[in-house]
């Protein structure tokens, strides 16, 4: 019914946070860690925790973007007040907000586990990757 | 019948993008963030419809079905359309611009 709402405003969260976080990487960390220099070479040597954070929230707003359009495509959100057809009835309220709160709120949950498989993965990939070879 | 053709479109943009790799000119990307995100919803979706359903699930009547697939080819639209408009807007190749201050 809404439950596309509950990622949609984790994506909020997460973004407002990764605009934040990239505007505080600036000033810290050293040139060649910085977010989005394009002066910098290619190869990084540490992915800044701000990119790692656009990952989740572009995986968060793509998703509850086609999902949106699922509820527009079932009659479940509609141009005009109060947008989702659900709101206009208390008892369709109800079991809207139910959904939202076990559907939803699953959804943010299983893309957010994700997102932290992915940094832990390629985290563990770019400590391999930065390993000295040993000469013999 | 939603869920199996975002599912698809997810793997066909992510080889793709493994194909250039690290070079994403195209922002194939962008697709790949679009149709997994929205699989995995729809995931989560599939799920919970299971644990109402149980087995009936897995056998649509022949007319949800195809209502579903149309519905997961238009979102495949959506998202191809989606990733155009950002494409060309960001114009990484600089063609777009280069178009624009061709006098002829």
């Amino acid at each position: 019914m809404a439950c596309f709402l509950v990622p949609a405003t984790e994506a909020i969260v997460v973004t407002i946070a990764t605009q934040i976080l990239i505007a505080q990487e600036r000033k810290v960390l050293p040139r060649h860690e910085k977010p989005n220099d394009p002066e910098e070479s290619d190869v990084e040597v540490k992915i800044p925790f701000s990119r790692k954070l656009r990952w989740l929230s572009n995986l968060l707003w793509g998703g509850s973007f086609l999902l949106a359009f699922e509820h527009v495509w079932h009659g479940e959100v509609v141009p005009w007040f109060p947008f989702l057809t659900a709101a206009s009835d208390p008892a369709d309220t109800a079991v809207m907000l139910h959904e939202m709160s076990t559907v939803g709120v699953t959804m943010a949950v299983l893309v957010t586990a994700v997102w932290a498989v992915m940094v832990l993965v390629s985290g563990a990939m770019m400590k391999k990757a930065l390993r000295p070879v040993e000469v013999r | 019948m939603t869920l199996l053709t975002t599912v698809f479109a997810a793997i066909i943009c992510t080889i793709l993008w493994y194909k250039k790799a690290p070079n994403d000119e195209m922002k194939i990307g962008i697709l790949c963030y679009l149709y997994w995100g929205a699989s995995l919803m729809w995931l989560v979706d599939a799920a919970f419809e299971y644990a109402e359903l149980h087995a009936a699930y897995f056998t649509p009547a022949l007319e949800d079905m195809a209502n579903d697939l149309y519905l997961g080819l238009s979102v495949v639209a959506l998202g191809l359309v989606l990733w155009l408009v950002i494409l060309l807007i960001k114009d990484p190749k600089g063609v777009v611009k280069a178009s624009l201050r061709k006098k002829k």
